[in-house]
């Protein structure tokens, strides 16, 4: 195991490096958004002293430079600072939020991908007769359609009219667990809808190229079954893209809900963000960018492990 | 033909009496030969005048709030935090129906002859949620905090009159720099909700002599209040208001129609009337001193030249914007920023679309460039449309509009009161001097249309004084006309606030001041079955 040892620590220390990267654009690119904090969050209502004011007690007035680097050392030790605009401690609230979108990702994924594997296994097995095309035609049609769309289609359907579940998706911590689950039905049913197509067409192409393989070929003039070939042989050897792309879209469920986190008003990460952008409160901002770019970086790099792991070539270089 | 009047009289008892359901309701209506339509109509009647019940639980959907919102009144900014703050606090004085002045923690009040000194009776017997006795001393420590150079609050302009401020007794005495005829008004902001010791040991505590007490908070999510048991007066019907946040149009008006919420504001206007068809739902229409506007440097070339400015006010099409922009649910304005929901108000001659006015104007002024004016979607929804319409009546009478549509991102801190010709939204004020001190006045911090007339500034501090309410009507009336034929300020339409309610809530009633029955109606509203 030693060179696979060696692989992950480089892919680890290329990831923290690439954060560093990140967080040195997460903060110019704020620095260059249009407005000026201290009006944004006073509105059209602001007073000149009120301006000034906030702006000296939010230590506009630093240079650029050291605001950067007391922010970073004040990540590194797990200090975010606290909010602009309403003077929470930014850590606490995002934790909450980060918890609310990884509930959220969770039961979205829980429910995705097994079923979009599943939907590529059934797929490769009736390939090009009417299961294949039916799986293909609907989950690419709902990866077509805006997810805001789909959001609204839902909801007026089975929100509005059938009355099967809540149309908005606010959970909170005296909840139980099965009211969560009931709250959060139609986002999930949306996410699983746009995160579908995606995971299954590469399950299904992953697997129809192991397919042209002559061990399979052999296995098949063995006698096995049509499954047995798929999951015995063929699925194992495809694992590397299917968890490359399954990694990406988990990664989508993160950092990507925003609009359906809008549209069900969820109180997750993206809404968080949203809020706090349009009232330029960098902190938060900064923040978000940073955990958002963790867990991309995260789940790539997971990805990128699983299929040095996966497969004998890489685990065994020559 | 009485024996199905007593039925119906019984019926419509138990019906809102909560004995019996809605369906079971419309069902033996049905059998006495009545419509749907009528049976609502009636279920209303009846659970309006059975009265307001105690208890339960009213969820407000609420639009305008963020995450990033604070506790603190002085910091109130938008429709959000306005709605939490008045559950659990409350002002001196409040406005009332018809522009009248209700006291609430002043029991009473009056003013010097010159209306420079005004004395505040502070109610007495008034505890605070967390048991404290109010006292005018945490009258007079709200109001400095609110006032000073140090306060980030909203109402420092209202607060920047004021030379001196005393307590005697239980009166609180305010000494104006000015004479102001108009400062119970004033004492209604949203901002001066009377805090212990004027908020200053903890403006975020959210404590209060409101009706009700702040359970949870989460900014930008959900709040939770729960009646105040010792509250001072009757008031407060439910037992529990949650005030959801649900910022975007669409899901707001689902979560009504599917009874999530009961209430919610901000109706989209495109769509008012689709949703008031559902026959569970109401949608409540109430004018308001808010406006959408297009406003002119008054200082800068070509708008310096009044008939420059008058083409474009004759060239304006106001009954087609309240028809296709607020889709009916408005009014037209007449190039002043006043309208009827003002206590002094005075009609004045209404200006119409006229494209040969104003090309007879636009020729008059001798150009032949396009005026740029300057929009953006959060100036005020449709702004753009609005500004497409704006072109073609221009058009018509042959002045060239060129629209530049600007991102909504820093709009009110790079256009706004910056760029000579854009698109804005006032909200209105209380009061005509407010309005005009606050925007028209010469030397006014927003000052937006660079509008500076001697004669308009006299009649401004001059009404101020006067304590007739003929002579300044008459005042305000000639201050009118002045802004309407020589000012940068064109207004074609007045918003309505739209808000709605399913008939699970009942209690929707008149008010004066803002939407959401200037933000009273989960307080004044009740459950009704």
């Amino acid at each position: 195991m030693g060179p696979a040892l060696k692989l992950v620590a480089q892919r680890l220390a290329l990831g923290v490096l690439l954060l560093f990267l990140v967080s040195i654009l997460i903060f110019v690119g704020t620095l260059i958004l249009p407005g000026d904090v201290a009006q944004s969050i006073l509105g059209q209502s602001a007073t000149p002293e009120a301006l000034a004011n906030l702006r000296e007690e939010l230590g506009l007035n630093e240079p650029a430079l050291t605001r950067y680097f007391d922010w970073l050392g004040g990540v590194l030790t797990g200090d975010l600072g606290t909010a602009l605009t309403n003077g929470m401690d930014i850590a606490e609230a995002l934790g909450t939020r980060l918890g609310n979108t990884l509930f959220l990702a969770f039961w979205a994924a829980v429910i995705s991908v097994p079923l979009a594997i599943f939907l590529g296994l059934l797929a490769v097995r009736y390939r090009d007769r009417w299961p294949d095309k039916l799986i293909s035609a609907v989950t690419l049609s709902t990866i077509s359609i805006p997810e805001f769309l789909i959001g609204y289609v839902l909801m007026y359907f089975v929100g509005v009219k059938l009355g099967w579940a809540p149309t908005v998706s606010t959970i909170y911590d005296s909840m139980s667990l099965g009211e969560k689950l009931n709250a959060i039905a139609l986002p999930v049913a949306v996410l699983t809808l746009v995160v579908l197509a995606h995971m299954m067409r590469m399950t299904r192409a992953a697997i129809l190229n192991v397919m042209q393989s002559a061990y399979v070929e052999t296995a098949e003039l063995k006698g096995l079954t049509m499954f047995k070939i798929i999951w015995r042989h063929a699925f194992p050897n495809s694992i590397a893209p299917v968890v490359n792309v399954v990694m990406l879209n988990l990664a989508y469920l993160v950092v990507g809900v925003v609009v359906v986190e809008v549209v069900f008003t969820y109180p997750g990460m993206g809404q968080y963000l949203v809020d706090h952008v349009s009232k330029r409160d960098l902190p938060v901002v900064q923040a978000c960018g940073l955990i958002f770019a963790a867990v991309y970086i995260g789940l790539n790099m997971l990805a990128d492990i699983i299929s040095i792991l996966s497969n004998p070539r890489l685990r065994h270089p020559k | 033909m009485t024996d199905r009047k007593d039925q119906l009289d019984y019926l419509k008892v138990r019906a809102a009496m909560g004995r019996m359901s809605r369906r079971e309701f419309f069902g033996r209506t049905a059998a006495l030969g009545l419509t749907a339509g009528m049976a609502n109509m009636l279920l209303a009647d009846a659970v309006q005048a059975a009265g307001p019940q105690n208890g339960g639980t009213i969820k407000v959907g609420v639009n305008g709030s963020g995450s990033a919102d604070s506790l603190d009144p002085a910091l109130s900014a938008n429709q959000g935090q306005t709605l939490v703050t008045r559950m659990w606090g409350e002002p001196l004085l409040e406005l009332a129906v018809g522009n009248t002045i209700e006291p609430v923690l002043a029991e009473s009040y009056s003013s010097s002859p010159d209306a420079k000194v005004w004395t505040f009776k502070i109610r007495s017997g008034v505890t605070f949620s967390n048991g404290k006795t109010m006292t005018a001393d945490d009258v007079l420590a709200t109001m400095e905090r609110h006032s000073g150079d140090e306060t980030k609050s909203g109402a420092l302009g209202i607060m920047r009159g004021i030379a001196s401020m005393k307590v005697e007794g239980d009166s609180f005495i305010i000494e104006l720099e000015q004479p102001n005829a108009d400062l119970p008004y004033l004492m209604t902001d949203y901002h001066l909700l009377i805090q212990p010791n004027g908020g200053n040991d903890d403006p975020t505590a959210a404590v209060g002599t409101g009706p009700y007490v702040l359970k949870s908070a989460e900014p930008g999510v959900r709040f939770v209040f729960e009646k105040n048991e010792s509250y001072w007066r009757d008031g407060g019907n439910a037992g529990t208001i949650e005030l959801i946040v649900i910022n975007d149009d669409t899901a707001r008006v689902a979560a009504l129609q599917s009874g999530q919420v009961d209430i919610i504001n901000r109706v989209p206007p495109r769509t008012a009337s689709l949703v008031d068809r559902a026959p569970n739902i109401t949608v409540h229409k109430a004018s308001g001193p808010g406006h959408y506007v297009f406003i002119a440097h008054r200082d800068t070339d070509p708008f310096s030249d009044n008939d420059v400015m008058l083409a474009l006010k004759w060239g304006m099409n106001r009954q087609e914007m309240v028809d296709k922009i607020l889709f009916g649910y408005g009014s037209v304005g007449n190039d002043t920023p006043i309208n009827a929901s003002y206590p002094l108000f005075t009609e004045m001659p209404q200006r119409e679309y006229d494209p040969e006015k104003a090309a007879h104007h636009w020729k008059k002024s001798g150009r032949t460039d396009p005026v740029l004016l300057r929009t953006s979607d959060n100036s005020f929804p449709s702004a753009p449309d609005a500004a497409a319409l704006f072109q073609q009546s221009l058009a018509q009478a042959g002045i060239p509009l060129e629209v530049k549509r600007e991102p909504n991102d820093g709009y009110w801190s790079e256009v706004w009161n910056k760029q000579p010709f854009c698109t804005s939204y006032w909200s209105g004020r209380p009061v005509q001097d407010q309005m005009y001190s606050t925007a028209y006045l010469s030397t006014a911090d927003w000052n937006d249309t660079r509008f500076k007339n001697e004669k308009f500034d006299q009649l401004l501090i001059a009404a101020r004084a006067e304590l007739d309410e003929a002579k300044r009507k008459q005042m305000y009336a000639d201050m009118g006309m002045i802004l309407h034929n020589e000012g940068g300020l064109i207004c074609p339409m007045f918003n309505d606030f739209l808000d709605a309610s399913t008939d699970r809530v009942a209690g929707w009633g008149e008010s004066a001041g803002f939407g959401l029955m200037n933000y009273y109606a989960p307080i004044k509203m009740w459950v009704a079955a």
